[in-house]
């Protein structure tokens, strides 16, 4: 951990409120993308000439296209219901990074140049030109938001800031100014089919690598095959479960349940990665030719069923658009939702007593549970409303002994975002990482303090990814973190079904 | 007066409701491309019913979000529409199948006292607008003067309701005159019923044009109006379908 140029917030174990700050993340930007980064996905490489009315005929355009858009646009009273559910401005206390705060720098312009009361008051209505400093403050501010929807839930007509952020970024792509972090990954994507890069050899030697672990750790030879034509099912898993810690160890619990259970399987190196980017950057068109990879690998790998590794923005995309954007999948086993969740498969076998579990094996953990923003609020798992919240509980109760939820205004709909999702996840927003992350480390340390608590499970690879990097500047150790098939995996008995 | 009156209650009746039909027909004709309700949410469209009922009646989220502004919010809203019920016998025939109801000595009871409901909810939210360091630095102008214009409505009417009298009688069919398109009845006279009519006048014309859209927006919202079925159904815009072919 290099030596921070910031201060790092003291921790309390309730979150405070802070006052009002003006400014104290005004200087947080990320790296701008290159023109190598934006051509690929169809944007113009630099900033464009014309940016001021491009800018403004493209808010005229999502205006058309979104119906959120156009109504929270609307609807806001600055009642100030949400002021103080962000977790950057509990953590900055920057009011930009307030909710409404955060819609008004788009919605001053919005109120300028498409409404009434805007073009003949501006002042009376906080109505404004779109300037370059404005441009440079919706750069600096929509990135500076998640998409995490916590505000939506307490916003009395659901405004949700991840809407405004996601056209904010849509249009800055547009005009050319667009994140380097995300759209590079994107053009990765599309070049070699997962964010790391990820080749088919080097995809093929990590996993022959993982079957040498299982069989000297456990004895076992669990296979994690690779393009395998005619398996029953197709997991697409987010790519840094292929190697970051502790995301490995959760696809090697996958791999065991499906194992155990008796279910072929198959990853694709086609479709090698489950995170679909063109989420944060809003761009329907990006998301839609992400998804279509996992469309295409099902039908050339002929498989029955696709099922979804630990992701949270993953599962958004896969739970809530997949079957918009690239279905039907009608040749696909309609005895099977489409797609379903890793959880969910595990989950259904432990009910069927299919897979046997000794929760004794993580006898040395007590551990809790951070409901992944993406998967609390806007998803599902299981039949019934609430199944994203109870199904990784009960899968984690199956697999070990000592549970302990934490505080219940920092859980299920009313989770915190760990500070890195979103297309935050990059070192050039390390500041806002680590302050972001204050109201769940504020509630992890009250649960370290009363419970004992030892290790914090997590369903999401930026969650994990995000909570290694951050822990150790609260004096906390980046190995707290698990993956929860990562617990099923040190508790699943091996050939106890055979 | 009653001229002028006369006009201005007509032109801002047409533009309330020409500039509110104009609205809900933008928003209806915008899609929602994805499904994008906030979980956990109803699967089923009667669920859908309910939890926006909870939401326009209850004002459920708010109460989750913060216990003052839902307290004052709610008072205020549901004083008004208990002064608004009130308010319509100024406006219906007695031989009107509702005159009974609205003539209803509860009703009318109910109506006028919830002029404190609504006295003491706004001044709550100017109280917050003002005192909350968060909510001051949210708010512009308009913000303050909605209020305001909704303090002096409450407040002539208040004073016309529990001190001054107002000719009702003479009041009544001027309003019916209005309605039936006919002529004859004055509008009476007096500075704080003038005030009061104005100021409701201005209101109606501003409807459309202002936050007070979040009456309409509400419905469409598609975090509080959409289904939780994406995996059983294709939710597919007219725009998106394009990029299929």
């Amino acid at each position: 951990m290099a030596k921070p140029d910031f201060e790092i917030p003291e921790l309390k174990l309730d979150t405070e409120v802070p006052e009002v700050k003006e400014g104290t993340m005004a200087h947080s930007s990320p790296f701008i993308a290159k023109p190598e980064h934006q051509e690929p996905l169809n944007y113009p490489g630099e900033l464009v000439e014309d940016w001021h009315d491009r800018a403004i005929s493209k808010m005229g355009d999502l205006l058309g296209k979104y119906r959120s858009f156009q109504v929270y646009l609307d609807s806001c009273v600055k009642c100030g219901a949400c002021t103080d559910k962000c977790h950057y401005f509990l953590g900055t206390a920057d009011p930009k990074n307030m909710p409404v705060g955060r819609q008004d720098l788009l919605r001053k312009v919005y109120r300028r140049y498409f409404t009434l009361a805007g073009k003949y008051f501006p002042k009376l209505v906080g109505a404004a030109d779109l300037t370059r400093e404005v441009l440079d403050e919706w750069y600096s501010y929509y990135h500076q938001c998640s998409q995490c929807r916590r505000c939506s839930v307490f916003c009395p007509y659901g405004i949700d800031t991840a809407e405004i952020s996601m056209a904010a970024r849509e249009i800055l792509d547009d005009i050319g100014m667009g994140q380097k972090y995300c759209n590079e990954i994107i053009a990765k994507v599309f070049r070699i089919g997962n964010n790391l890069g990820l080749p088919e050899p080097a995809l093929a030697d990590t996993l022959e690598g993982l079957e040498e672990d299982v069989l000297d750790d456990d004895g076992v030879e669990v296979k994690y095959p690779l393009d395998v034509k005619g398996a029953e099912v197709l997991l697409v898993t987010p790519s840094a479960d292929f190697f970051a810690e502790p995301h490995v160890d959760g696809l090697i619990g996958y791999g065991k349940v499906f194992h155990e259970a008796g279910i072929s399987w198959t990853l694709s190196s086609h479709a090698s990665e489950a995170a679909n980017f063109g989420m944060f950057i809003g761009s329907y068109e990006n998301m839609r030719n992400v998804s279509m990879r996992i469309r295409e690998a099902a039908l050339d790998l002929g498989v029955k069923r696709i099922v979804f590794g630990e992701c949270g923005h993953a599962w958004r995309v896969a739970y809530s658009f997949l079957n918009t954007l690239a279905g039907p999948f009608d040749f696909l086993d309609p005895k099977y939702p489409v797609p379903q969740h890793i959880l969910e498969v595990t989950h259904d076998l432990i009910q069927r007593d299919a897979i046997k579990l000794d929760p004794s094996a993580n006898d040395d953990m007590i551990v809790t549970f951070h409901d992944s923003c993406n998967v609390a609020r806007a998803t599902r798992m299981g039949p019934n409303p609430g199944g994203q919240f109870t199904i990784p509980r009960e899968v984690i109760k199956a697999s070990v002994n000592h549970f302990v939820d934490m505080a219940p205004e920092t859980i299920h709909d009313a989770t915190y975002c760990c500070g890195g999702g979103g297309g935050l996840l990059t070192d050039d927003l390390m500041e806002l990482r680590v302050k972001g992350a204050v109201p769940r480390m504020d509630a992890l340390k009250r649960v370290i303090e009363e419970d004992g608590v030892t290790h914090m499970a997590a369903i999401c690879a930026i969650c994990k990814s995000q909570f290694t990097k951050v822990l150790p500047y609260y004096g906390m150790g980046m190995d707290m973190i698990v993956s929860v098939h990562q617990l099923v995996s040190n508790a699943i008995v091996l050939g106890a079904k055979q | 007066m009653t001229f002028l009156f006369a006009t201005l209650f007509y032109v801002s009746l047409g533009v309330l409701i020409v500039g509110v039909a104009l609205k809900i027909r933008q928003y209806w004709n915008t899609p929602a491309p994805l499904k994008i309700p906030t979980m956990p949410a109803p699967t089923t469209q009667s669920g859908v019913v309910f939890r926006m009922a909870r939401e326009v009646i209850l004002f459920e989220s708010l109460f989750r979000s913060t216990k003052w502004t839902w307290m004052f919010g709610w008072m205020f809203h549901v004083g008004l529409a208990l002064a608004f019920v009130r308010h319509l016998r100024y406006v219906m025939s007695s031989d009107f199948f509702l005159w009974p109801l609205i003539n209803n000595w509860l009703v009318q009871f109910a109506g006028q006292y919830a002029s404190f409901m609504i006295l003491f909810g706004l001044l709550g939210l100017l109280g917050r607008r003002i005192f909350v360091d968060r909510v001051r630095y949210i708010s512009a102008p308009s913000d303050y003067l909605m209020l305001l214009l909704l303090l002096i409505i409450t407040g002539t009417g208040m004073i016309m309701s529990f001190i001054g009298a107002v000719d009702v009688v003479a009041l009544k069919a001027f309003m019916m005159d209005l309605i039936t398109l006919d002529s004859g009845h004055d509008l009476p006279s007096g500075a704080v019923l003038l005030i009061h009519l104005a100021l409701v006048a201005l209101l109606a014309i501003i409807f459309p044009f202002s936050k007070l859209l979040h009456a309409p927006g509400i419905f469409f919202s598609p975090t509080r109006n959409q289904v939780d079925n994406p995996r059983e159904k294709r939710h597919i815009a007219d725009w998106a379908r394009k990029l299929e072919s």
